[in-house]
């Protein structure tokens, strides 16, 4: 078991005949993901490496059977994108494109509502169920099947708890990268109410940064609706107040949303906070014996 | 991406936001020319910096004749202004804005910002105008007004009336609010704002709506589909080695402290700041060369961390994922012989390729120390540069 994504996960690429959307068509294909096809406007009928191309997505879903999406278009296309997969029923879109305007997935959003499609990111690294299926961009080689469940804001930050986890020899059931973004698809609660009802997944490591409440709130969530060990880093200890660090999500602006506050919070709730980025997994491991 | 006060009006008197007749002046013979231009006084003169505090650190000043608007325009332009907001440097006044007095009944407050918690715009309002927000928020929160917009309609005309009565508009008042708050929000969303706050919102002793000041941030995202404001960038308001970063799609911001740091990915350069921190040290930089770095970018980000003269070493922390660590490696060797790195430097690299990666550094006959991850790597930096600073003390 896992969440989310598996073996008979149907996964097609948004964007395939960019060199990005492309190299990553590679990757999963190559880590053995049910890679079934892509969409680029306009190269309909086409074939690239194997992989059928078709104009829309509701041609690709329509051929394929395809049930997950990966968009890999441009910022100023990509809400576009995810709206034309939501319509064509795709039930999970995972969007790795960084840099889209927030005022386009306000209006995303606002158009998913009420749809039976999922959204992981945008700008995430995806979601990897180790040795079965990869949708993004992780090194494919860090994870190993195991009974951790990882969610992060962060892309290399969760590869870094990945590794750590890997190297200590320990897996992960399903890692999900929900991206930096402001405004986002699938947050921490939804992530953390799957791997509570996932039987493969033991315990969560939960990765943050400052900004936001999204911690806050699953750290409520946690303390109140979960019996699974967690732990969890909050990145940005450091960073000056009103400063954008990278990640259009991680500003601390009028004193909210700092890493104190939000440790503070974490641990009021039980989840044992990892106090350096080295840690993150001795620290589960400190609460929880696989 | 900020914008002066007079640009932010600019935008705003575009979109039909009703603010006060003013014009930007360079020069002081210029603001007696426009102060006559603006018609009967008195005037206003107001230092355009991109920080806060400006009236209580005597930005601003209030003049009855044209002379002197003439002369505070000459005691401003040339000063540094220092307020709470522009740290203890302050910041040199380039350009003011000479605008019309005010006759002004009320002082209210109203902004505009993207809701991360509900995903949508929020209009803020208080009648606590022309005060610290910031305060009015932590201490009598009842008394900010909130409204989140759904993005498919917009701001409804109900919407606009409830905020306007609850502000205690009356009569033709109420629909000149509605028409401020469409206007508002219009200006808003096709600008594609990431904050818009107008405080004070006046009423006038004639009865009109005002935004007698205005400030607006951008989603810088968005500048590519708005030219005309990407070009109202005041590149004198901004960190030079941030500017020189950003060219090269670098995302850097100084800090204090005396360890540059080189990484990849926002929350692992975050955190590679938290773990120096925690193994007491003080980082100097946040820098992430993003995923696809090239030789280039990674020597670039080596010029601008050895830039800041408080630099007294280096942690290179790189999780290669699709980014190869003999690449990296690479970028590292050709940046440390061009640049010429006289500071410790320590190079901590994990991920895809990273035996060749190690071997690289290994036989670069460079001085670099490698570690074995984050830790490692933190505690290395920061002895090194320990070392350092108390052999220079020693002298």
């Amino acid at each position: 078991m896992s969440i989310l994504v598996d073996k008979s996960t149907r996964v097609m690429t948004q964007g395939i005949t960019g060199a990005t959307g492309l190299f990553h068509a590679h990757g999963a294909r190559d880590y053995g993901t049910c890679m079934v096809g892509g969409v680029t406007p306009g190269k309909g009928g086409d074939e690239v490496d194997g992989f059928p191309i078709f104009d829309t997505v509701e041609e690709a879903v329509a051929a394929t059977d395809a049930n997950a999406s990966v968009i890999y278009v441009p910022p100023p296309f990509a809400a576009d994108a995810i709206m034309e997969a939501v319509d064509a029923g795709v039930e999970l879109i995972c969007c790795i494109t960084e840099g889209i305007p927030v005022l386009d997935m306000v209006r995303v959003k606002a158009y998913m509502q009420g749809s039976g499609s999922r959204l992981i990111g945008p700008n995430c690294p995806g979601i990897i169920t180790p040795d079965q299926c990869k949708i993004g961009i992780m090194p494919g080689y860090i994870h190993t099947p195991g009974p951790v469940g990882v969610i992060s804001r962060s892309g290399t930050l969760t590869y870094e708890a990945v590794w750590q986890l890997t190297s200590l020899g320990v897996g992960q059931s399903t890692c999900v990268g929900i991206g930096g973004y402001p405004v986002h698809g699938t947050d921490f609660i939804d992530c953390l109410a799957l791997f509570e009802e996932d039987p493969q997944t033991e315990a969560v490591i939960l990765i943050g940064e400052i900004g936001g409440s999204a911690e806050e709130e699953a750290a409520r969530f946690v303390k109140d609706q979960m019996s699974k060990p967690v732990a969890a880093f909050i990145a940005g200890r450091t960073a000056p107040p009103g400063k954008r660090m990278g990640h259009a999500g991680a500003i601390i602006s009028g004193g909210r949303g700092t890493a104190a506050e939000k440790v503070a919070c974490l641990e009021e709730c039980g989840i044992k906070v990892a106090a350096s980025p080295a840690e993150m997994a001795s620290t589960l491991l400190s609460i929880y014996r696989p | 991406m900020n914008v002066h006060e007079y640009q932010a009006k600019e935008i705003l008197r575009n979109y039909g936001v009703p603010v006060p007749d003013g014009h930007v002046c360079y020069n002081s013979a210029s603001a007696r020319d426009w102060a006559r231009r603006l018609g009967e006084g008195p005037w206003v003169v107001k230092a355009q910096i991109h920080a806060g505090g400006r009236g209580k650190a005597g930005g601003i000043k209030l003049a009855s004749s044209r002379d002197e608007v003439r002369n505070h325009a000459r005691s401003l332009l040339g000063t540094t202004l220092v307020t709470p907001q522009t740290g203890p440097e302050g910041k040199a006044v380039k350009r003011v804005l000479v605008e019309k007095g005010i006759h002004i009944a009320r002082e209210l407050y109203v902004s505009l910002l993207v809701d991360r918690s509900t995903g949508q715009v929020t209009l803020m309002a208080s009648t606590e105008g022309g005060v610290n927000i910031e305060e009015v928020a932590a201490t009598q929160p009842e008394k900010i007004l909130h409204e989140s917009i759904a993005p498919l309609t917009g701001m409804t005309p109900f919407q606009c009336r409830k905020i306007a009565f609850k502000l205690g508009f009356v009569g033709k008042e109420v629909a000149k609010a509605q028409n401020f708050f469409t206007r508002l929000y219009e200006a808003f969303v096709s600008s594609d704002c990431s904050l818009l706050e107008v405080n004070p919102l006046v009423l006038t002793e004639e009865g009109e709506l005002l935004a007698l000041d205005a400030k607006l941030n951008f989603d810088d995202n968005a500048l590519y589909r708005h030219p005309r404001i990407r070009d109202m960038r005041d590149y004198d308001e901004e960190d030079p080695n941030e500017i020189e970063a950003s060219q090269y799609d670098l995302s850097y911001i100084a800090l204090d402290g005396n360890i540059g740091c080189l990484v990849n990915g926002a929350g692992l350069a975050m955190a590679t700041m938290d773990i120096i921190k925690h193994c007491g040290g003080e980082p100097a930089n946040f820098l992430d060369v993003g995923g696809g770095a090239s030789i280039e970018r990674v020597t670039e980000a080596f010029k601008i961390i050895l830039s800041d003269p408080k630099i007294e070493g280096i942690l290179v922390n790189i999780f290669g994922g699709i980014m190869k660590c003999d690449v990296i490696a690479t970028g590292v060797i050709t940046a440390a012989r061009q640049v010429g790195i006289t500071v410790p430097l320590v190079v901590r690299l994990e991920g895809t390729n990273v035996a060749l990666g190690k071997q690289l550094l290994a036989e670069s006959g460079l001085d670099i120390v490698a570690a074995d991850g984050m830790a490692d790597a933190a505690e290395k930096i920061v002895g090194a540069v320990r070392t350092r600073v108390a052999g220079k003390a020693r002298g």
